[in-house]
């Protein structure tokens, strides 16, 4: 089925600025969902509050907008519930690690089978154009009009150690890693992230002295390299691309199908 | 199942009403006083194939059960006060997208930590606009332990007919206090499943438009008809829009479907009203010491009634207004500093008439309090 | 064997205007025209290699092959 037949063309074209790479995050996410041949019936995609949240409108899933941060709350009780189904969990930088950071790091421990992408344009666009908890020190945003003095979270190591199984990042500008981690990522048995590096022109560009939309793509072409690469040893300020965590750890709906086990061994007694 | 009898506290009541109701999921975060209704469900769920989860905080658990009944499961979290202020927001959104679930509240005092271990009724009010915006809400309370299991049943039949939460507004009296349960045999008593929608596959469906008779069938997630849920005003599709038809349409719908239903919704019991002139008010845990004085007044001769009110939200007005303004006097009994009170003065014709009964110190409004506010009001001195 | 391109679709409609097409096309077979959205050039340069339609954030841009081989 060609991307095209996954979204909801009635409502494009889409409400994010020209030049926004949560379409290209779009863009991929179908590609990979395409790829892997999923049902329509079969996804269920949560989003929460922000300018990457609206993604689940445009997507001919069953979807649920929820509220800011809770995205993972609500789909960890679609996937409890029904397991089968596969939920896939796109949220902004502000979305997935300040309000929502401790839904976050529990999903992570709790190895419950769902993808989370994190859309991380270091700045809250909705709103328009706070510093956001991946922002960084040095940063302007409307929020910090002297730059910004938070420390950034590293998404690849707050997701590794609060035990997500799957973790990988890339940017916008590689769009085939895009699609290639979150076609990964859905097939891993747990807990999967997937931070990818995307641009925001309106407030994050405009505020921080970049030219256009595509010397922000340049800066991911320029700035990035493949994990364990030369370069990164080379030059220890370029951001690692690449699948950090891969490992295979039991899956919480399975596990708790030793609880109903147990439960009903109890009943029968 | 045959009819059993147990001797229960309050909070495990409510999880026989649950499983009676079919609740299928529970997601929580332990808070007094009622851990217990989490723990049991812990325990009894996975008995029958149903799921537990012990969420990360309050929020989530609230998040959770709202996912949870999308994809067709009948859940419920439980709470408390500090608990119930932080489910507020996600409360808003199960009102506004149409999701049946049940929360119970066993109340104890605030504001904030308060007194985590003793009795209290101050959670009205917010049972009503804890959530910011205008709506309508379901809440429910009870004051014995069959009421309790019956009540909770009760919730789960309404949060599936109306699409809405509804609020099991208990106390902490009522959640730990042991009587005798009786568990009627499967089908006794009525439980309603929710109602799905008969679209075929392929066929426009639209979960926002309701039906002739008000009612909006639903399709689990993993289902057929793919549509959007959303904390956003929506059209019949489950789409944003900020139409402004569409948006006061919406919320005309959202608080007619309660408010306009009274006799589906509004419970109440009624004690010796025929002739009362002195009517007690009262709800959950201090409706027990009213019904008391109302015994030990008619061993007097006293003509004292009780109007016990099982369905707080939305408040039984006409059912309050014509009992109160058959009585001489009405006496309000709750443990807070008089949130029922303005209700029943709101909707009687002498308000000067409407006296209060109240304790908001953790203890259990008692036999004494409710004897010397009688005197005092039937001008008997104390 | 390279894939020959039959043509680049742009829904005007849909463009923004962004430029990302433009700007990063590796054979310059795209521009913006006069109202602002992606437009074909140089369609014979065009070595179908996709990234314009991939990296449009708006849906707006699809390359359609000659041989059927990919849509």
């Amino acid at each position: 089925m060609p991307v095209k037949d996954y979204i909801r063309k009635r409502f494009f074209p889409h409400i994010w600025c020209p030049g926004c790479g949560h379409g290209i995050v779009l863009g991929g996410m179908l590609g990979a969902i395409e790829e892997l041949g999923l049902k329509k019936k079969d996804v269920v995609m949560v989003s929460g509050i922000g300018c990457s949240s609206r993604i689940v409108g445009y997507v001919d899933f069953h979807t649920l907008h929820t509220l800011h941060g809770r995205a993972l709350a609500f789909a960890t009780g679609v996937k409890f519930s029904r397991p089968e189904l596969n939920v896939i969990v796109p949220m902004g930088d502000g979305d997935a690690t300040a309000i929502g950071g401790n839904h976050f790091i529990h999903a992570c421990r709790r190895n419950i089978n769902m993808t989370a992408i994190v859309m991380n344009n270091r700045i809250y666009g909705m709103t328009g154009g706070q510093f956001s908890p991946l922002s960084g020190p040095g940063i302007y945003a409307t929020t910090a009009p002297y730059s910004s003095i938070d420390y950034d979270f590293d998404i690849v190591e707050l997701a590794r150690g609060s035990g997500a199984t799957f973790v990988a990042r890339t940017t916008v500008y590689h769009v085939n890693e895009v699609k290639d981690y979150i076609k990964k990522a859905i097939q891993h048995k747990g807990f999967s992230v997937v931070e990818i590096l995307s641009q925001c022109p309106t407030y994050f560009g405009r505020k921080n002295k970049l030219k256009d939309v595509n010397e922000m793509l340049e800066y991911f072409k320029n700035n990035t390299t493949p994990v364990g690469s030369q370069a990164k040893k080379d030059n220890p300020n370029l951001i690692e691309r690449g699948i950090f965590v891969q490992i295979q750890k039991e899956e919480y709906c399975d596990k708790y199908l030793n609880v109903i086990e147990a439960a009903s061994k109890e009943v029968k007694g | 199942m045959k009819e059993k009898i147990k001797f229960v506290q309050g909070n495990e009541a409510c999880v026989e009403g649950a499983l009676y109701a079919g609740c299928n999921f529970f997601a929580g975060y332990p808070i007094t006083p009622s851990t217990e209704i989490a723990e049991l469900l812990a325990a009894r769920l996975p008995q029958s194939g149903g799921k537990f989860i012990q969420m990360e905080d309050e929020i989530a658990s609230m998040c959770a059960i709202i996912g949870a009944s999308l994809t067709g499961s009948k859940t419920m979290t439980a709470t408390s006060g500090p608990g119930f202020s932080l489910k507020q927001e996600a409360i808003g959104y199960a009102i506004m997208a149409e999701i049946p679930c049940v929360i119970a509240n066993v109340q104890r005092g605030g504001p904030s930590t308060g007194t985590p271990t003793h009795v209290s009724q101050g959670d009205v009010m917010q049972a009503r606009w804890g959530t910011h915006g205008d709506h309508a809400i379901v809440a429910m309370t009870a004051s014995n332990i069959q009421d309790v299991f019956e009540i909770t049943i009760e919730a789960f039949n309404i949060a599936e007919t109306f699409r809405t939460p509804v609020i099991l507004l208990f106390d902490e009296v009522v959640g730990h206090m042991r009587e005798k349960l009786v568990i009627p045999e499967k089908e006794k008593l009525q439980v309603i499943e929710r109602l799905r929608t008969s679209v075929p596959p392929g066929t426009d469906y639209h979960p926002y438009f309701p039906r002739k008779d008000g009612r909006l069938p639903m399709s689990d997630f993993g289902g057929e008809h793919r549509y959007n849920v959303t904390g956003l005003f929506h059209d019949m599709w489950g789409f944003p829009t900020d139409k402004p038809e569409i948006v006061h349409n919406l919320m005309r719908h959202l608080v007619d479907k309660i408010e306009n239903d009274p006799k589906h919704i509004c419970k109440t019991k009624q004690y010796f009203l025929e002739d009362a002139k002195t009517v007690l008010v009262s709800y959950g845990a201090s409706a027990r010491t009213a019904l008391e004085i109302v015994n030990y007044s008619r061993m007097r001769d006293r003509k004292v009634g009780l109007l016990e009110l099982q369905t707080i939200w939305p408040f039984p007005k006409e059912i309050v207004s014509k009992i109160c303004n058959q009585a001489e006097r009405v006496i309000v009994v709750e443990m807070n500093m008089g949130q029922v009170l303005e209700l029943v003065r709101a909707n009687v014709k002498n308000p000067e008439k409407v006296y209060l009964c109240n304790r908001y110190d953790g203890n259990l409004v008692n036999i004494d309090d409710v004897k010397n506010v009688l005197r005092v009001v039937e001008g008997r001195g104390i | 064997m390279a894939k020959k391109v039959k043509e680049i679709i742009v829904n005007k409609e849909w463009c923004k205007g962004c430029g990302i097409c433009v700007h990063f096309c590796p054979k310059k077979v795209l521009k913006l025209d006069k109202s602002n959205k992606a437009a074909v050039t140089d369609l014979d340069s065009c070595i179908g290699c996709k990234l314009c339609e991939l990296r449009c954030p708006d849906f707006a841009i699809e390359v359609k092959f000659l041989d059927n081989e990919q849509s």
